[in-house]
């Protein structure tokens, strides 16, 4: 199946001579859940804004939809929505006109009906007629994804949807999200929330300094890189690790009462048992046993601390 | 072409006309009406008659133009300034639309605004003074191709404006007063030769004269050279958003 957004050698060096985006290429599976994430600064703004058109590129192709974004601007952005990372709208305007507004812009004819199920959908019905500025700063999330939605878009593209809003409601977006991806929109989420890529997305795209340093499936990423920590609790405080233990991945805590043993889950064999049979040999109990998996989220800092130690050193 | 785009847009800033209605409409029919209270029946009853014309009836012109430039240029300039300024323009860039289209719709709706307010003047001037137009048809053309060149000039002045002082320099160090030295309130013939030729590197100057000649049959300057003007003029604006769409100048960089 042809991906829904392609992009192939993308550039972008800004006026200032700044380099926010180096060759980044990539293809957007349609109906997937991708999460785009990197630190500040990255360029993952500036990827959005240029697939978006928003910003001009410096050089690269993207299509969307099978349409070039530029020569073919008009079918390429009608399938994209965009929910922007800052909260931008008309205070004085009223919810409804507001989103009749974007669906307009967007080139569809009105439809109440369908107006109405987005704004039902958001819990915004009953603010319709209120002016946005009244608004809390969850509800002009909310009125900004009903933007983004007025004109059935088969692409959302959610910049930091979550930054700043509660717990319910990032839930609530959640299910929204997930509902979308039923219905066959493909959604590109860039989060500082690792947990909610963590959470939702199928594929992970890292981007750090304007390069694409790694896509890969969520789970296969998650088992490729994310090793599992074995911990045992002793039953006496040791003061230092046996020598004959000290060629293991072993590591003992300050207090002497914590062994950390590191593996790798895809290797054929993880040396539990040995090591079980080597703390036996030498006398040293438990009490207790747990096992950890690296989170996303240091998977993620490894990746990008990585990058930037291996730029440093060229 | 994106009709409902186009329609949205002119739409959204008709409405904002209504939503701030004493600011949009009222303030320059009353700012304009005491114009004429004060030079049209308190000053002008004790003035003799410039080209067998009424003072009163002379400024006329010159006044409705005076409304025609400042609200053509405010209604644009703000219209696109003011998504730059709370960051709603990601909407318009990242829509199927345009830049030619997203003129049309500011533009469109600047024209009609200042139109609309221009027509509101003579009905009031109306109450004041008696005065007749003498070409119906020229002043119509001349109001509506005024309306939307100073449209899109505020148009331009919006997208190059990144600060609400910016937005104001033009309009009043600019415009206000070539308006007031371009005849609003005289006829150039009264000014010493050398005036009267320096007066000529006002581009007003040609706005006022062909404007008043529409209502009494009399111009400062040859009507086939303001209509000349005004058109020049109109290709000047034409080329800036030309160059602005072609760059993305302050808006896609």
């Amino acid at each position: 199946m042809s991906p829904i957004i392609s992009v192939q050698h993308l550039n972008k060096i800004y006026d200032s001579g700044f380099q926010a985006l180096n060759d980044v290429s990539l293809d957007i599976r349609r109906g997937e859940i991708f999460a785009l994430l990197g630190p500040n600064g990255a360029g993952k703004t500036t990827m959005i804004s240029i697939i978006c058109g928003i910003v001009n590129p410096s050089s690269g192709v993207i299509t969307a939809g099978g349409h070039d974004i530029i020569r073919d601007f008009r079918a390429a952005r009608s399938k994209i929505g965009l929910v922007p990372q800052e909260l931008c709208t008309d205070g004085f305007e009223s919810v409804i006109s507001t989103v009749n507004f974007s669906r307009g812009l967007f080139g569809r004819a009105p439809n109440k009906a369908y107006i109405e199920q987005i704004l039902r959908q958001l819990s915004l019905w009953e603010k319709r007629d209120s002016r946005i500025m009244e608004l809390s700063g969850g509800m002009k999330r909310r009125v900004m994804i009903a933007k983004a939605l007025s004109h059935e878009p088969e692409i959302l593209f959610l910049d930091e949807p979550t930054a700043g809003v509660d717990v319910e409601l990032r839930r609530d977006m959640w299910e929204m999200v997930r509902g979308l991806r039923e219905r066959g929109v493909t959604i590109i989420l860039t989060t500082h929330y690792i947990e909610e890529a963590e959470e939702m997305a199928d594929r992970i795209g890292v981007i750090s300094r304007g390069k694409l340093i790694l896509v890969e499936e969520k789970d296969v990423l998650m088992e490729k890189l994310g090793q599992k920590q074995l911990r045992l609790q002793l039953q006496k405080p040791l003061l230092d690790l046996p020598t004959e233990l000290k060629a293991y991945p072993l590591s003992l805590t300050q207090d002497g009462l914590e062994l950390i043993y590191h593996f790798d889950t895809q290797g054929d064999q993880t040396g539990i048992a040995d090591l079980f049979r080597r703390l036996d040999e030498h006398g040293i109990d438990y009490k207790d046993i747990h096992s950890k998996q690296r989170s996303l989220e240091e998977i993620f800092v490894s990746l990008v601390t990585e990058r930037a130690s291996a730029e440093a050193a060229e | 072409m994106n009709f409902h785009a186009v329609k949205a847009i002119y739409k959204f800033e008709l409405h904002r006309t209504w939503r701030t209605i004493m600011q949009s409409i009222a303030s320059p029919v009353i700012s304009t009406s005491l114009y004429f209270v004060v030079f049209g029946s308190a000053i002008g009853s004790r003035m003799v008659e410039i080209d067998g014309v009424s003072y009163a009836a002379f400024i006329i012109p010159g006044l409705v133009m005076l409304a025609l430039l400042t609200e053509s240029i405010a209604n644009a300039s703000f219209g696109i300034y003011f998504p730059k300024y709370n960051g709603t323009i990601y909407e318009l860039l990242s829509a199927p639309i345009s830049m030619r289209e997203i003129v049309l719709g500011y533009v469109g709706a600047a024209t009609t605004k200042s139109v609309i307010v221009g027509s509101i003047i003579l009905l009031t001037a109306n109450l004041f003074v008696d005065y007749h137009v003498a070409h119906p048809f020229w002043m119509v053309t001349f109001l509506v191709v005024t309306a939307a060149t100073f449209s899109m000039f505020g148009f331009i002045i919006g997208i190059w404006a990144d600060g609400f002082e910016k937005l104001q320099v033009v309009p009043m160090l600019i415009v206000t007063p070539l308006t007031f030295l371009g005849g609003s309130f005289y006829s150039i013939g009264m000014l010493p030769p050398l005036w009267q030729t320096i007066t000529l590197a006002n581009p007003v100057v040609y706005l006022i004269s062909a404007f008043r000649w529409s209502f009494y049959g009399v111009a400062d300057v040859n009507v086939g050279v303001s209509v000349a003007m005004i058109l020049v003029f109109l290709g000047l604006c034409l080329l800036g958003i030309y160059w602005i769409f072609r760059t993305g100048y302050r808006l896609k960089n």
